[in-house]
């Protein structure tokens, strides 16, 4: 059995991880509702561009060609755009993400399929794999705003407009709340517009500046934009609360196990005063 | 609706709302066609904006903004900006921005190709709005708010 000594030192060690975790756990919630306030002060921007587009698309000729972004083409090749967490003590998020994405490359796209990382996780573990890189960021700000992602917009639009891929899917966790995320794969590219009775009314009477088409065009890089930034946002609120709900865990695990070490402590310590009251009672009896 | 509407303003981009303001007399942008001033009463519009400077006007309060690119839309007297980025005056940090025009003018000089002259212009667009302002906020309101030298 082991020494008290060594037993001290370990619950005192354990006594310094829970400290750690515990620290861990609140920054994370800090980060997480940050997060969401983010993806809330987004909201109002994507929301009115959604439903521009979608009254728009009703009243304009989407003919063939007049909008890159729309144009539909059967998927011979394409890119997803793969959000994952740099750092890990995140519980499963990371492999959640990457298991998701490889099973919708096996069962939903026929063709050749590229890679955009954006988190390292998801960069080591696709590196390994046969699929290309396009393209890989990884320690993006803490706090990445639309300006810091505009290089990933730009080769999805790039890409797409090219014709070098028929389609820009992004993989990320949505958010649902605390305790859950769910790994998600969504289609960027090309956008399809809800046709929207209601927006169309909306929109009908509008003068429009310079033209209808022109406002659609400029709308459709914006709202591709703000997609890729709001679902940049969604993994990092799931992220930290990935992390929160993981150190949680662990700050749990390690008071269970320091209650543990404090009984074993204990018991030693009393066997081993037990064991000297006896060799001094044996001693005593021997001499007298 | 009362016999003497006014505006509600709002400046919104992908990251926050930047500005939001009830009964406001007038609300001046610049849209890609020329400046556009919005007064109540305003048929349903969308534009395109430009890089340039917006003035919210409400009594003899005049706030200004910075806005480089997006939308604007007006409703039922609801002015709606979708701006691609815009800045309250009170944000810009003149120094910042003449170093960021003396940038942009310099990489003017350096640029060869197409695509590099257009980035250039674009941020020296963007870099003169903002310097722009900012010695305009200090101009005729320094006696107020700072003392000057």
């Amino acid at each position: 059995m082991a020494t008290t000594r060594e037993i001290r030192r370990r619950i005192r060690s354990i006594g310094n991880i829970t400290q750690i975790t515990r620290a861990m756990e609140m920054v994370s919630a800090a980060k997480m509702r940050r997060a969401q306030e983010r993806v809330s002060a987004s909201r109002a921007y994507s929301d009115r561009i959604r439903i521009m587009i979608a009254g728009l698309a009703g009243l304009t000729d989407l003919e063939e060609g007049a909008y890159p972004l729309l144009q539909q083409r059967p998927v011979e090749r394409a890119s997803i755009i793969v959000m994952t967490s740099d750092k890990g003590l995140a519980g499963a998020l990371n492999s959640n993400v990457i298991r998701h994405t490889a099973e919708f490359i096996r069962d939903d796209i026929d063709g050749r399929t590229e890679i955009i990382a954006l988190g390292r996780k998801g960069r080591d573990f696709f590196r390994k794999t046969q699929y290309p890189l396009t393209a890989e960021f990884v320690s993006l700000e803490d706090w990445p705003s639309i300006e810091d992602l505009r290089p990933v917009v730009d080769i999805a639009i790039s890409d797409f407009t090219r014709g070098k891929v028929d389609a820009v899917y992004v993989a990320n966790t949505r958010f649902v709340n605390t305790l859950t995320q769910r790994p998600q794969v969504q289609q960027l590219l090309p956008i399809t517009p809800e046709f929207d009775d209601e927006a169309e009314e909306e929109v009908r009477d509008f003068i429009f500046e310079p033209s209808r088409e022109a406002v659609l065009n400029g709308l459709l890089p914006r709202y591709v934009e703000v997609q890729i930034y709001q679902a940049m946002l969604d993994a990092l609120a799931s992220e930290h609360s990935a992390r929160m709900v993981a150190m949680r865990n662990a700050t749990e695990n390690a008071n269970e196990l320091l209650d543990d070490l404090t009984l074993t402590y204990n018991k030693v310590r009393q066997t081993q005063i037990t064991a000297e009251v006896s060799e001094i009672a044996a001693g005593a009896l021997a001499l007298g | 609706m009362s016999s003497n509407p006014k505006l509600q303003v709002e400046i919104v981009t992908g990251e926050r709302v930047v500005y939001e303001e009830q009964d406001v007399d007038m609300v001046m942008a610049p849209g890609a066609d020329g400046a556009l001033g919005i007064l109540p009463r305003h048929a349903a519009l969308f534009s395109l904006l430009s890089a340039g400077e917006l003035i919210v006007r409400k009594g003899t309060d005049e706030q200004e903004l910075a806005v480089f690119g997006g939308f604007l839309e007006v409703v039922n007297n609801r002015v709606m900006i979708l701006a691609d980025t815009a800045e309250r005056i009170e944000e810009i940090d003149e120094e910042r921005a003449e170093r960021a025009r003396q940038r942009a003018e310099a990489a003017l000089q350096e640029a060869t190709t197409a695509v590099e002259i257009e980035a250039a212009l674009a941020s020296l667009r963007r870099a003169r709005v903002r310097s722009n302002l900012a010695r305009r906020r200090r101009g005729p309101r320094a006696d107020v708010s700072r003392p000057t030298g």
